[in-house]
């Protein structure tokens, strides 16, 4: 980062005229007129179809593969298998907040020695049209040696549990395993002592916590089209929330040169983190390369279900000890997450994120990463953190009932601020908590009344955000209008609000700026839309670039009044004279400077390369009232407000958007979503009718405050605000049942068949 | 696969008739667009039987409706009598899908597609309609409970066709609902479903009842049980405690991912005393 950024944040609404106001979404006409291009939109002449043959088996040995019949075939025109893609080494590299290893993904992309889940892919084909390409995935056949599977998180842990991987030996635990099991990880955070802590405690409370593996349900199916070309180089459009992650993994995937893979993003129908890693590409680019015709393929809602990554489910043990008047004086937990068929849950961040909203002194989180017969777990929004957080927060909520203490005033009283010592690392700079929960505590809701059979509950969240590499370049066109070339996907808004920065910076009609986001060829390296990075980072990268474009027009100006560059400066969209000492000269505009550019040395832009540092962590909290149909089961929400701190939000709108968003998720979550797999280890339930995503008519108007405590690390103060609003509802609505029926639920989702079933075996 | 669409009924009956291969007939589409665009299905002919006016039809003879079959969800809802005589009917047919589906959804097509937990079948049998049905060999009447014997199966012939829906003229004090349970509140499949239609007389005083669940059981049932506890009461609580025991009783559902036995059986009887209380309010 450029430390020379000037910190602006201090200076207030009233002196901004684009940062922190609603204008218009530069992409929302072609949305809304169907025009916007998604990843199946991209059509090529010549094009081929391809279809993915996937395992009916949960875990089983592939003995064999026949593609002959299905080559064979009129109109197909390759076939893909195991054997068209290189084996890799063992390689951890990150993508968005998970690592992912190639030797895992060239497996989880087509099936090697094994399949692994039900919908793992086997082969696949390009065809002149998607019937022949169907019909000949018929033809292909393949022996399988069924084996046995897992599917639960914690028989996968056992000692007589079907292995995923024989060789996968646990790391992090003492002696060295010296067999392979579905543990791939053991992991520890410590501060200070929590036997002594518990010791210091007046109420201590242990309680156990079951979450199911939820889908981020985007609503655009994975889609890409793939072009290679004889010459070595190729093109693929896809949906994704980081091109140059795809471009990544699939030169490696294809043994390619970088600088030969040109990615570019569509327009994206949601990914929520789960387009963050791939799945279709690389085996578009394999089908397209023995082809050299170019291939599409789109996923069906069943593919995405049985084949993507959803969140992992996991089980989730909470220990806390308190004092009478409300100090925590421990909290230990353990984490067992479910990575999928490889290795790689979330279970990291959940250890982190735990406990992290606390000031305390006694911390022991242990986690695991366990392998089961489901497909590979993907980042949802602040990956790993809803599940440890649910459980904390209902275990803080029952304690604050025994103590007799209201809910909000029990995590004022513990609540971290600027100078806390995390568990996890980091002492926290400033930091919006506490303004959080005293937002809470004014609102109109919190001291709303109830009715009968209504709960109220609060949970709340923490998410570290993040920055990262980035790099933004604008051209200062010739009619005094400004081209912004991003290159990350535009997931939640960030093309308005980095419109937003440059106007301010720039001082001109964020009308005048056309955002667009570049392919991976037209701009350097961008790390993926994800982690609450963009409107950080890349508003840093922008900021820095209009600086840049400024310091250009301002030294052509300069040369123009024969004064040193100095003596110009930018102030309201146009170049001024410093002072009077600099000479008597009219103010030049953007436009004016830019319509003579040709003879003051040529095109004018600006750029900037950063590795955003300093991203700030962002804090809210749910309240959510909820009404309990005691005969059926069916929990209705009737009001819910999301509190968070944005830092700053540079576009309101799309803020609301986020915390209405993770709201919208985490009722989901809580209520009805899960993958529901039959004793044949298959998924049930492949489709939205089944896996049960709120609807529009199942939702209250979700209120919104947005508390700003600027992060002093970005000029204008932002803090991601992407992640943390998915964290804080689970609990909140558990919290809410909890209140309305004296029953605490300890499993998601709290459906109506087990509330009813609670609420009998409680009158029983 | 050939697409045919005739516009009278013989020439209908006629295609099905020759045909050696598998045919599907074609009304809304809401579920066999779906079928075919998933693979679960692939005909041979499609007959598309929008086109024959007959089926397109609501009449009412002396307080007789007839309701063709090809009739969506939306016409019904928005015919000017049927929703006066017949709420319940209505209410099932215009809880399926969202607002596109049921520009599409037909009332046959809900019968034939013989799911349990179609939401119109058990307003239907509680209404006691007659299903009419034509073939090769003319016209033939089944009451609407014995028209589905399994899920997915119907007792129709391979070349017979749903023409209507008649349904018997009605009292003053007369009516009847439809509730179904669903975990959140639309676009969904019935867990259970429950129609009620009921007589009362000037006293307040049940005089008829059918009572018919839906999602419990291989096919939609009629539960004479269930209606014997509530005729001859003023749908007191003894009343209501009985018909729900009667209708929980009469349940021989499946644990499946929409539910358990357990939660069915217990919600049948809730959805009954819920959707008898508003039969009896509007017959009132």
């Amino acid at each position: 980062m450029d430390n020379s950024l000037d910190m602006q944040f201090s200076a207030g609404d009233k002196d901004l005229n684009y940062v922190g106001k609603r204008t218009k979404r530069p992409d929302g006409v072609d949305k809304v007129t169907g025009r916007a291009r998604f990843g199946a939109d991209t059509r090529l002449p010549g094009m081929l179809y391809g279809k993915i043959l996937r395992s009916p088996h949960a875990h089983a040995r592939i003995i064999s593969i026949d593609t002959s019949k299905a080559e064979a075939l009129g109109g197909v025109k390759a076939v893909v298998t195991r054997d068209d893609f290189e084996d890799r080494e063992s390689e951890f590299v990150p993508a968005g907040e998970m690592m992912v290893n190639y030797r895992d993904m060239v497996r989880n992309i087509m099936a090697r020695e094994k399949v692994l889940y039900d919908g793992h892919a086997v082969a696949a084909v390009a065809a002149t049209s998607v019937s022949i390409a169907k019909k000949a995935l018929k033809l292909i056949d393949v022996e399988y040696e069924i084996l046995p599977h897992v599917i639960d998180v914690c028989d996968a842990m056992t000692p007589d549990a079907p292995v995923l991987h024989e060789d996968l030996i646990t790391e992090g635990v003492d002696p060295v395993p010296t067999k392979g099991s579905n543990v791939a990880k053991r992991i520890e955070f410590k501060l200070g002592d929590v036997v002594k802590g518990f010791e210091q405690a007046d109420e201590i409370l242990e309680k156990t916590f079951d979450t199911k593996p939820v889908h981020q349900g985007y609503i655009e199916p994975h889609a890409c089209l793939a072009s290679c070309s004889e010459s070595g180089s190729a093109d693929l459009w896809c949906s994704t929330q980081g091109q140059y992650l795809v471009r990544a993994h699939c030169a490696k995937l294809m043994g390619m040169e970088i600088s030969k893979l040109r990615v570019t993003p569509s327009e994206i129908g949601g990914g929520f983190g789960g387009k963050t890693v791939v799945f279709l590409e690389p085996v578009a680019l394999a089908l397209s390369r023995k082809t050299f015709r170019p291939v599409k393929m789109t996923m069906t809602r069943d593919e995405v279900f049985r084949a993507t990554g959803p969140t992992s489910g996991a089980n989730v043990r909470v220990k806390i000890g308190i004092t009478n008047d409300g100090k925590i004086t421990a909290a230990e937990a353990e984490l067992k997450y479910q990575a999928g068929a490889f290795q790689g849950s979330s279970v990291q961040p959940g250890c982190m994120c735990a406990f992290a909203p606390y000031d305390l002194q006694n911390v022991d989180v242990v986690g695991w990463d366990v392998l089961t017969n489901r497909p590979k777990v993907a980042a949802y929004r602040a990956p790993g953190a809803p599940i440890s957080e649910y459980a904390v927060e209902c275990v803080l909520d029952e304690l604050a009932d025994r103590i007799g203490m209201d809910a909000v005033d029990l995590r004022l009283k513990n609540a971290a601020k600027e100078g806390t010592q995390t568990a996890y690392g980091p002492k926290l700079g400033p930091v919006g908590f506490v303004e959080v929960l005293q937002a809470v505590k004014s609102s109109d809701h919190f001291k709303a009344p109830l009715g009968a059979n209504q709960g109220r509950g609060i949970g709340v969240g923490f998410w570290f955000n993040i920055g990262g590499e980035t790099c933004v370049s604008m051209s200062v066109n010739e009619d005094g209008t400004l081209t912004l070339v991003t290159g990350s996907p535009d997931i939640g808004g960030s093309r308005a609000s980095i419109c937003n920065m440059a106007a301010e910076e720039l001082g001109i009609d964020v009308e005048k700026i056309n955002p667009i986001i570049a392919d991976t060829s037209s701009l350097g390296f961008n790390f993926l839309s994800a982690g609450s990075r963009t409107t950080f980072a890349c508003g840093m990268a922008t900021i820095e670039a209009a600086r840049n474009a400024i310091d250009n027009m301002r030294a052509r100006v300069a040369q123009l009044w024969e004064v040193p560059v100095e003596s110009v400066i930018w102030e309201n969209g146009a170049a001024r004279p410093a002072s009077s000492n600099a000479g008597e000269f009219d103010p030049m505009t953007l436009p004016e400077i830019a319509k003579i550019a040709p003879k003051t040395g040529g095109p004018i832009s600006g750029h900037a390369e950063i590795n955003a540092q300093g991203a700030g962590p962002g804090f809210g909290a749910h309240m959510v009232d909820i009404e309990v149909d005691r005969e059926t089961g069916h929990v209705k929400v009737l009001r819910y407000t999301v509190v968070q701190d944005a830092g700053k939000a540079i576009h309101p709108s799309y803020v609301e958007g986020q915390y209405q968003g993770g709201a919208v998720q985490c009722i989901g979550w809580a209520l009805n979503e899960e993958y529901i797999y039959g004793d044949d280890g298959c998924l049930q339930n492949s489709g939205f009718l089944d896996y049960r995503i709120p609807l529009a008519s199942d939702l209250p108007m979700i209120e919104t405050i947005i508390v700003e405590v600027p992060n002093p690390n970005h000029p204008y103060g932002v803090r991601g605000v992407g992640e943390t609003p998915i964290i804080p509802g689970l609990a909140a609505i558990s919290n809410a049942i909890s209140d309305a029926t004296g029953l605490r639920m300890t499993a998601l989702p709290m459906s109506p068949p087990k509330v009813l079933q609670a609420l009998k075996q409680a009158q029983a | 696969m050939q697409y045919e669409a005739p516009e009278t009924l013989a020439a209908a009956v006629e295609l099905l008739a020759g045909t050696s291969g598998q045919a599907r007939i074609l009304a809304g589409g809401t579920d066999l667009l779906v079928q075919l665009h998933a693979d679960m299905t692939d005909p041979d002919l499609l007959v598309d039987i929008k086109k024959i006016q007959e089926l397109r039809e609501i009449t009412n003879v002396d307080g007789r409706f007839t309701i063709g079959a090809a009739i969506t969800g939306a016409e019904l809802g928005e015919h000017p009598d049927v929703k006066k005589i017949w709420p319940g009917v209505v209410e099932g047919l215009e809880l399926i899908g969202s607002t596109q589906v049921q520009g599409r959804a037909t009332i046959g097509g809900n019968l034939c597609n013989a799911s349990p937990a179609a939401d119109v079948v058990p307003a239907l049998i509680a209404a006691d309609a007659i299903v009419h049905v034509a073939g090769p060999a003319g016209r033939r009447q089944i009451a609407v409970e014995e028209f589905a014997i399994g899920p997915g199966k119907t007792s129709l012939a391979k070349d017979e066709i749903v023409v209507s829906l008649s349904f018997p003229p009605r009292g003053e004090r007369a009516s009847d609902a439809y509730l179904r349970f669903i975990p959140r509140t639309e676009m969904d499949i019935a867990v259970v479903g429950c129609g009620i239609s009921l007589e009362r007389d000037a006293h307040g005083i049940c005089t008829q009842a059918r009572v018919a669940l839906g999602a419990v059981a291989a096919r939609a049932l009629l539960v004479p049980a269930a209606a014997a506890a509530i005729i001859g009461t003023s749908l007191d609580a003894a009343a209501l405690d009985n018909l729900a025991a009667a209708a929980s009783t009469a349940c021989s559902p499946i644990d499946d991912k929409r539910g358990t036995i357990e939660f069915r059986t217990d919600v049948a009887g809730v959805l009954a005393r819920r959707v008898a209380k508003i039969a009896y309010d509007r017959a009132g």
